[in-house]
């Protein structure tokens, strides 16, 4: 087993060479969102969220980090202005297909996006491919897959009835990122929720005690120390 | 037939058939490529084969089929040997005219030869046509001679020496070595020098390893593979044993798209051929070495052009790309070595190996060399196929070569690479055409298309028919180019209807650039091409459209509208019969008018008014 090591956002870090390079980001404590990852089934770098920058010689090039297996000497940068970007429009782009999903409204919250710029529709799938891939290689069933191609791709059992070797296990809708519903916000449903970003939250005198449905935003606190900059 | 034993062997065949021929017996080639069918190419075979027969001349002339001959404008072709006169655009009429004037008295038919829409010179040979004349026919040149279903043609023109030099006279090492010293790159768009990626396979792990043809052309406007298939398959069945032999497979694939059946079907008999020959299969000319290749039919799935949706696709899995981190020379088809290569680039091997990599290297700029095919399409008098020198220029091409526009009308750009290139405008017409000059300018090489488009295009309708291509083609398995492609489209069908605000615009070069970073595959990271190329050349079009409600080049149907010039119109009542909505009135005899809320601006009046008393104009609301 050997070890390589990598620059990741200027420090440098020691990691095992098998390991992709999501996994060596998330080992080293960087955030970095995913949708279609699941640390138990084969990668497929559709949702593109795990984008990061490499520099190379001849210029920086965009990687997905959860197929990408990690190299002696990279230099990666996880939060560059271009991924960032890159990775607001994604989430935009998702949650005008999937308004209703929490996952995304949360993800939206936390990256700040605060206007979707395309006519809203009303999917419930984002086609990220877990449950395929669950279903397939943890389920050893291959119940559903993917039928149709671009827009008229979508998750469906063959030919559209009941499946002779589905086991009602229930799998897909455990691994599904985008099936939860969303906590009721101040817009109606099918419409961008922020209300994480707009509410102060009572309980925000101090940091560890936020109970908000986001993990460790820190909106509220930034709200506070906001408000406090206004007072003087 | 019986089997070619050794090299030897081959070069006495070789000998028997050019014993057998008389080069200067008359033969009359008509050109068969799938174009010329479509013109009928056909039934003036058979009615040549039915007069000559008449005539009681059999043994005196010889009727063959050849491939195309790259003047599509002008099929069917018939090319008469020895003297090589060339007739174009010939009908069944023509041809019993053809066999006793030309063959039997020596005369030509003056009507049947071209005539240079510029010049109205008239050319009794070929070769000095300005459309083939500044071109350099490398890989083309064999098409004229040779018919497809014919191994003998091939191997008397030359076919196989590359081959037999290459078993016997060289080691795999110097073969690549030659590959890369002759700096051939991919002739599928992407440009990485065939020599490394061989070199790269060869030392790849494992014992069994793949080589794969591909030959899934599916760029709009581009047909350059199908002419090699058609015409000379042989040359590409060459070029994957010298490949096959340099790499050290023993299998591989040929991936045809199925909308090319006579592509398929040419194929199968050169196949056959070559196996009866024994220049296939096991023991390849004695030399111990095994070989063979299989077919495989495509689908109809654009991105299985791109190398990992290919392989998936021979796999028989979902064509649908995968992030090529490791690469297919690594583990391709079935997780083995796969050298992949473009039908272009095999053709281009025999030649090499046969004239050496200097002469090679010696064509073309300093990083691109050789010869390039493209197909010259659009609002172009000489459409076709042109094999051209790399470094040529853009202007010499598209004025020299392909004779101009269209109907004397202005030149406004050129459309490279496909739905993944972009447009060049006129001020970058002098620029030499290699893979980094075309990548520069925001437009690509791709696998060698080139539209013309005059004044009377829109560029914003153009980048919104490749968008559309894109948003129908793409597979849907990645979000940006499943998503972003749609919105995209959304954005400039926005455009193109007047409902978009100027905020659009800066919304569509921000998603593009999402798109084009983001995207898993080669198709959605270059499908915002055409818009952000138009953009960057065209911005002024791009905002009128926005601003003002207006198409400049009077195309986008939501944005103009269609009157009658009253003092133009003798109400002849031609448009209010072919008006498909009922939309024009008006008595004979009287001018007629257009009932605005009817018209969905199909332009057919336009089309059919001989006195052009229909006018169009942008914005809609005038008159």
């Amino acid at each position: 087993m050997g070890i390589v090591t990598l620059k990741v956002n200027g420090i440098e870090a020691r990691v095992d060479e098998s390991w992709t390079l999501l996994e060596a980001l998330r080992f080293l404590g960087v955030e970095i969102p995913t949708l279609c990852h699941h640390d138990g089934l084969t990668p497929y770098g559709v949702c593109r969220l795990c984008m990061v920058e490499i520099e190379e010689k001849s210029g920086t090039k965009l990687v997905t980090s959860c197929l990408y297996p990690v190299k002696e000497g990279i230099v990666v940068k996880t939060h560059t202005d271009r991924v960032v970007k890159g990775r607001r429009m994604l989430v935009e782009l998702m949650l005008a297909r999937c308004p209703n999903s929490k996952t995304l409204q949360d993800l939206a919250s936390k990256m700040g996006i605060e206007n979707i710029r395309f006519k809203m529709k009303n999917e419930d799938c984002i086609l990220c491919g877990l449950c395929v891939r669950l279903c397939k290689e943890q389920m050893m069933s291959g119940a559903i897959g993917f039928i149709g191609r671009g827009e008229k791709r979508e998750v469906v059992t063959p030919f559209r009835t009941k499946s002779e070797i589905c086991r009602n296990c229930g799998a897909c809708m455990y691994v599904c990122p985008v099936v939860e519903l969303p906590c009721r916000g101040y817009n109606p449903q099918g419409e961008l929720c922020n209300s994480c970003l707009r509410v102060v939250p009572e309980c925000a005198d101090e940091y560890g005690q936020i109970m908000c449905y986001l993990e460790s935003c820190g909106s509220c606190v930034k709200k506070g120390e906001m408000n406090e900059l206004v007072k003087t | 037939m019986k089997k070619i034993k050794n090299r030897e062997d081959l070069e006495r065949v070789r000998k028997r058939i050019v014993k057998k021929s008389d080069p200067n017996k008359p033969c009359i080639t008509i050109s068969s490529g799938t174009c010329c069918r479509a013109y009928g190419c056909q039934k003036v075979t058979k009615a040549f084969i039915t007069e000559i027969e008449k005539q009681e001349i059999r043994d005196k002339v010889e009727v063959k089929t050849t491939g195309c001959l790259g003047f599509c404008e002008r099929g069917p072709i018939v090319v008469i040997y020895p003297k090589g006169i060339y007739y174009q655009r010939v009908t069944i009429e023509d041809v019993s005219e053809i066999v006793t004037e030309t063959i039997l008295n020596g005369k030509i038919i003056d009507r049947l030869l071209y005539i240079d829409p510029v010049s109205g010179k008239k050319f009794v040979n070929g070769e000095e046509i300005s459309f083939y004349k500044k071109q350099m026919r490398v890989l083309l040149k064999n098409n004229w001679l040779i018919d497809p279903n014919k191994i003998e043609d091939y191997i008397i023109n030359g076919g196989y020496t590359a081959l037999s030099n290459a078993l016997f006279k060289m080691t795999p090492e110097q073969i690549i070595d030659t590959i890369k010293r002759s700096g051939l790159r991919g002739r599928g768009g992407a440009g990485f020098p065939t020599g490394v990626k061989w070199e790269n396979c060869r030392r790849a792990n494992g014992d069994l390893k793949f080589i794969v043809c591909n030959a899934d052309e599916g760029d709009p406007g581009a047909y350059m593979d199908r002419c090699i298939l058609e015409g000379n398959p042989h040359s590409i069945i060459e070029g994957m044993i010298i490949g096959a032999y340099a790499i050290g497979s023993h299998e591989g694939y040929i991936y045809v798209r199925h909308e090319y059946p006579l592509a398929v079907k040419n194929l199968k008999i050169a196949l056959n051929q070559a196996r009866e020959y024994g220049l296939l299969g096991n023991n390849i000319l004695n030399s111990g070495f095994d070989f063979d290749i299989k077919i495989s039919i495509g689908g109809g799935v654009f991105v299985c052009g791109e190398s990992t949706a290919l392989i998936a696709s021979i796999e028989g899995k979902i064509g649908e790309p995968r992030a090529k981190y490791i690469h297919t020379v690594e583990k391709g088809l079935w997780n083995k070595p796969t050298n992949l290569n473009n039908v272009e680039t095999w053709a281009n091997i025999p030649i090499i190996i046969n004239k050496g990599s200097k002469w090679f290297s010696a064509i073309g700029t300093e990083k691109s060399k050789g010869t390039k095919i493209f197909s010259l399409v659009g609002k172009i008098n000489n459409s076709g196929l042109v094999e051209v020198p790399m470094g040529i220029t853009l202007k010499e091409i598209v004025y020299e070569i392909g004779g101009g526009v269209l109907n004397g009308k202005k030149f406004k750009a050129i459309q490279t690479g496909g739905p993944s290139g972009g447009c060049i405008p006129e001020k970058l017409l002098d620029l030499p055409v290699d893979f980094e000059k075309l990548k520069e300018t925001g437009s690509m090489m791709g696998s060698g298309g080139m539209i013309v488009i005059d004044e009377e295009t829109c560029v914003v309708d153009l980048a919104k028919y490749f968008l559309n291509f894109i948003l129908d083609e793409s597979c849907g398995k990645c979000i940006p180019c499943r998503e972003g492609t749609g919105r995209l489209s959304e954005i400039v069908e926005r455009i193109t209807s007047g409902k978009a605000k100027i905020e659009d615009l800066k919304l569509l070069e921000e998603l593009s650039h999402v798109v084009k970073d983001f995207s898993l595959c080669g198709l959605g990271q270059t499908a915002p091409n055409p818009v952000l190329s138009t953009i960057n050349y065209f911005r002024d079009e791009w905002e009128t459209h926005i601003k003002n409600k207006t198409c400049p080049a009077l195309v986008c149907k939501e944005l103009i509208q269609y009157y009658v010039d009253n003092g133009k119109c003798n109400g002849c009542g031609v448009c209010k019969n072919l008006c498909p909505q009922k939309a024009i009135l008006g008595e004979l005899k009287n001018p007629h008018s257009i009932v605005q809320d009817r018209c969905i601006s199909c332009g057919i009046c336009h089309e059919n008014c001989k006195d052009n008393a229909i006018i169009l104009s942008s914005p809609r609301g005038k008159n």
